[in-house]
């Protein structure tokens, strides 16, 4: 087996968002398809709070947001589903 | 021979114009849905034209509506999809005695899995117990289900009513309108329920396919994995032709919701000529039933055997579900109503449609009482 480098993640609380987008069950690649579309309505400055329980994001958001350029501010694990909190900060 | 098809509950006839539009979907049309190219673009555009016709028969929006193989499915993922969903704020659900069995044996899966199932008890109407709901539910009541209509003896549930109660306790409501749905109005924020489940091939649509209304902000845990078809809700590359054929069912059956007083006319025709005959019993309420839905106990004529004499007339009737009955041979919904087995056993079922005409009915009322006199003859509980 190769060893996997994940990415590192920074746990966060208390972050207040300005849009809130639930895939919480929703199957993959859905975190992936409304993170983008949800991104495109945000104003450079503004937090999305993406809400999945896909284990698989805490590799594909960190990745997603290296790729565009945006800030993925941290996650906060509820127990049940992560919250993802991405800044957008390009245009 | 003359034909006449009184078992609407069990499937109704493809009307030509839903055929129509399924066609090309099944020719020229096959690209994938999920391709964005023209091909796959076009059957995902006839998707989502018959997930707004299908929204619109039940006043839902379009992305409340999750296409799914048949209204069976969309029970399972209502009662599955929403007790899991909500599992971490209890483990307590609750449905009727005289449900579907793809209702009844999802809650059994639920069971055995360490839910605690409240059955509720309906009366000799197989109106399900309002009170009996007050009393089982407590704040770790996740989810209640109860159907709109009985397919087997027409009633209609008290499913707002029902859904206060729930609300006020925090559980969430789902409904099976399958039997209702195209035969009264059905209008999912009226009777504010949170889950909705319909079948396209008991409103003149295509068999096998079927759809959840979901309450929009809902969270459900999926019964089919795969990848993004229904919002990632529900996985399999879609039915296209069937959905399109489902949509313009719906679309059908909104526009011929003004025949039902026609049929609800043909149905008390057909009801006061079979209770003519002696020892014939009406099942269900007398009043607060489905339109098109007439069920009988004919006494000492097995339900099964009548159903059969009547269709060498050309007389096509339902006779109650099959499962434990094939065995018991007793509607289990009659014994939760409390019929006694020997009874229960004799339920004879007609359910008119939108296609049903004076002259069918006068040809049933012409056959039926021979019929069952014959059978009589034969049976050796028959006393005269
Ligand atoms: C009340 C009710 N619920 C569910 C179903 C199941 O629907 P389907 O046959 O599409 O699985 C039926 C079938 O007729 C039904 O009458």
């Amino acid at each position: 087996m190769t060893e996997q480098k994940q990415p590192e993640i920074k746990f966060v609380e208390g972050i207040v968002p300005d849009a809130v987008e639930d895939v919480v069950y929703r199957m993959c690649p859905m975190h992936l398809m409304r993170l983008e579309e949800r991104m495109k309505e945000l104003k450079k400055g503004q937090i999305l709070e993406l809400q999945t329980d896909y284990e698989g994001a805490l590799v594909d958001i960190p990745d997603w947001c290296r790729k565009t350029g945006n800030e993925l501010i941290g996650v906060e694990d509820t127990g049940e589903f992560f919250k993802f909190y991405i800044k957008k900060t390009v245009d | 021979m003359f034909r006449v098809y009184l078992d609407h509950m069990a499937t109704t006839p493809l009307d030509r114009e839903a055929l129509a539009a399924m066609l090309p979907f099944l020719e020229n049309s096959f690209g994938n849905p999920s391709r964005i190219y023209d091909l796959g673009s076009e059957a995902k555009e006839a998707i989502e034209h018959a997930r707004e016709s299908v929204a619109r028969l039940i006043n839902a929006s379009p992305g409340e509506i999750i296409f799914t193989s048949s209204g069976a499915e969309a029970n399972n993922l209502a009662i599955r999809g929403l007790a899991k969903a909500n599992e971490r704020r209890g483990m307590h659900v609750i449905t009727s005695e005289i449900e579907h069995h793809s209702t009844l044996n999802a809650f059994r899966s639920l069971q055995k899995e360490g839910y605690v199932v409240t059955f509720l008890p309906v009366n000799s109407y197989g109106e399900v117990s309002v009170e009996k709901l007050e009393s089982a539910i407590t704040d770790r009541t996740t989810l209640v289900s109860v159907m709109l209509a009985n397919y087997e003896v027409g009633t209609l549930q008290a499913v707002k009513e029902i859904a206060e109660i729930a609300h006020e306790k925090g559980a969430l409501v789902h409904t099976d309108a399958v039997a209702a749905a195209g035969n009264i109005p059905v209008d999912v924020r009226a009777l504010d329920v949170d889950a909705l489940s319909l079948s396209a091939h008991t409103m003149y649509g295509p068999k096998g396919v079927g759809a959840l209304y979901l309450r929009e902000g809902l969270r459900i845990v999926p019964l089919i994995y795969s990848g993004i078809q229904e919002e990632g809700r529900r996985g399999g590359t879609e039915n296209v032709a069937g959905i399109v054929g489902f949509g313009k069912a719906a679309e059908l059956a909104l526009k011929h919701l003004d025949k039902v007083e026609r049929v609800r006319w043909l149905r008390d025709k057909l009801i006061e000529g079979v209770l003519e005959v002696e020892k014939v019993e009406l099942t269900g309420h007398p009043e607060k039933r489905l339109p098109n839905h007439a069920s009988f106990i004919v006494e000492s004529v097995d339900g099964e055997a009548l159903m059969m004499a009547l269709s060498f007339e050309g007389i096509y009737i339902g006779n109650g579900t099959a499962c434990i009955s094939q065995v018991l041979r007793a509607s289990p919904i009659l014994l939760a109503m409390g019929y006694p087995a020997q009874r229960a056993q004799c339920s004879a079922i007609f359910t008119l449609g939108r296609e049903t005409s004076k002259r069918d009915i006068e040809y049933v009322l012409s056959k039926f009482p021979g019929v069952v006199e014959k059978l009589r003859q034969i049976s050796p509980l028959w006393k005269g």
